[in-house]
């Protein structure tokens, strides 16, 4: 049964802060490292929880975007302007600070390389983050399931991860991206929202059987899905994990 | 305990503290909770059931449950992926209704909807005005991505307790764990206990 091997009490840890990368102009990657960490599964989140000198405390979920690797995982955190704790993350926080932590959480939302291929995966915004960990996953342990990553990021300096992806693209794994707010000269890839007519471009279609994972922003993900839909894929093979909010 | 996050400030809500479960934030949106896609189902293909370990299986149609007397509730709801709203205004059919003179010996309940999801709780927690199967949103009928046409509003508990697209609840006489509890998810879920994970 799914989540089966994390049976047992999630309790709070304090995870070191080792490294902070810059991703994007308003994205960082956090690298933690969490003595006692037990491993997790591509797509999981894990739940941070902030305390004010006053005790006054917030919680978040971030989804580990890196593969299993011993007691380390990495988060990335796109800010929002107004947000409460997103600024903090992307601004404030630095190596050797502490932070606590809880997870890994959700079983559902989860792919291993024994489910294999073909999969699609589509990610709006910081929704790369938990794709991220399976396309790092697949190629640490050489999966050769095949692999459609459609990723959509506001304009060209948002894209996270885009070198690395370059890097991973070929023996099976194919990265497209697509722009919505904006259409840089020599700008190749698609410059739209992403609709069935993408989906359908990128592949694989329906009748492949593909594992699709699709995340992001609420009307992201409910656009997406709709489309995966209405072009044929079977309800149960499209997984969704939302993060963001509804806007009104 | 907990240690200080360093040059963390937070931006407390001043009120309302005493009615913000642990760990929540209040939020004026309406995130979605969801595994999959949004199902479609027409009013002329829906139905409502009670099944189970009942005398007899209950079922109203679209119309047929619109006909049943309903209330207008304004309740705090607290999903487990942090946010809390509050005084969202339904208007839904009391479960009590839909149960009155059922017989049954069961004391769980799965909640099950189209597109496949569950979850399960105790059938005295569906009882005595503490669950609704909700039809509007703040005097619209409810959209599809909150679980229109018709969702469970169970708002004492964590919010994927209440299920959206629900087509029937099923009366048992053990407890069944639904889709988010086979996940990792507590079994009950009350967020005043902050029963969010296994173990919690
Ligand atoms: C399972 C899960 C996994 C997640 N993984 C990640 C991740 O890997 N990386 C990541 O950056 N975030 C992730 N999130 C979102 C994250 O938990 C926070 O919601 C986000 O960082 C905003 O928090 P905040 O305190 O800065 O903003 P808040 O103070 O909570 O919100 C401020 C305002 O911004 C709006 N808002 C909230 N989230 C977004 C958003 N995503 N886009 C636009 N507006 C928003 C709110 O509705 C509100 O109006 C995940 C969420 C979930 C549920």
């Amino acid at each position: 049964m799914a989540g089966t091997a994390v049976l047992g009490r999630l309790t709070w840890r304090v995870a070191d802060v080792v490294d902070v990368r810059a991703e994007t102009p308003r994205a960082r990657t956090l690298v933690l490292d969490v003595p006692g960490w037990a491993g997790h599964r591509a797509g999981q989140h894990v739940d941070l929880r902030l305390t004010a000198e006053d005790g006054y405390q917030a919680q978040r979920s971030y989804s580990i975007a890196s593969a299993p690797d011993g007691t380390r995982i990495e988060l990335t955190v796109v800010r929002v302007e107004d947000g409460e704790v997103s600024p903090y993350l992307t601004g404030e926080i630095g190596p050797g600070d502490r932070i606590e932590l809880r997870g890994p959480v959700g079983g559902y939302f989860v792919w291993e390389p024994a489910h294999g291929g073909p999969l699609l995966l589509v990610g709006g915004g910081s929704g790369l983050a938990p794709l991220m960990a399976m396309v790092r996953l697949r190629a640490a342990v050489g999966s050769p399931a095949e692999t459609r990553l459609l990723v959509s990021s506001r304009s060209e300096e948002d894209v996270l991860y885009r070198a690395e992806l370059g890097r991973l693209a070929g023996g099976g794994l194919t990265v497209v991206h697509t722009l919505t707010a904006s259409r840089p000269a020599g700008w190749s890839g698609y410059a739209r929202r992403v609709d069935a007519d993408m989906l359908a471009e990128v592949g694989p279609g329906p009748a492949a059987r593909p594992h699709a994972f699709v995340c992001g922003p609420t009307p992201f993900v409910e656009a997406v899905a709709e489309a995966l839909v209405a072009l044929g894929h079977e309800p149960q093979r499209i997984r969704t994990e939302r993060f963001g909010p509804t806007g009104g | 305990m907990s240690i200080i996050t360093r040059g963390f400030r937070g931006r407390r809500e001043a009120a309302s503290a005493d009615r913000v479960p642990p760990g929540q934030y209040v939020t004026r949106d309406f995130p979605v909770l969801s595994a999959g896609p949004t199902p479609h189902t027409p009013l002329d293909r829906w139905d409502f059931s009670i099944d189970g370990e009942v005398d007899e299986p209950r079922r109203w149609t679209w119309e047929e449950f619109r006909a049943l007397p309903s209330e207008e509730v304004t309740r705090d709801i607290h999903c487990v992926t942090k946010w809390t709203k509050l005084d969202t205004v339904w208007r839904g059919v009391s479960v009590d209704t839909l149960l009155d003179g059922v017989e049954t010996s069961a004391d769980h309940v799965v909640q099950y909807s189209d597109g496949g999801y569950t979850t399960n709780l105790p059938l005295e927690d569906l009882l005595d005005g503490k669950a609704w199967i909700a039809f509007e949103y703040e005097g619209e009928p409810l959209e599809p991505a909150h679980g229109g046409p018709a969702r469970v509003l169970v708002p004492h508990l964590y919010f994927w307790k209440s299920a959206k697209w629900v087509r029937g609840l099923r009366l048992l006489d053990h407890d069944e764990p639904g889709f988010w509890e086979v996940n990792g998810y507590h079994h009950y879920g009350d967020p005043w206990r902050e029963q969010r994970y296994w173990g919690d």
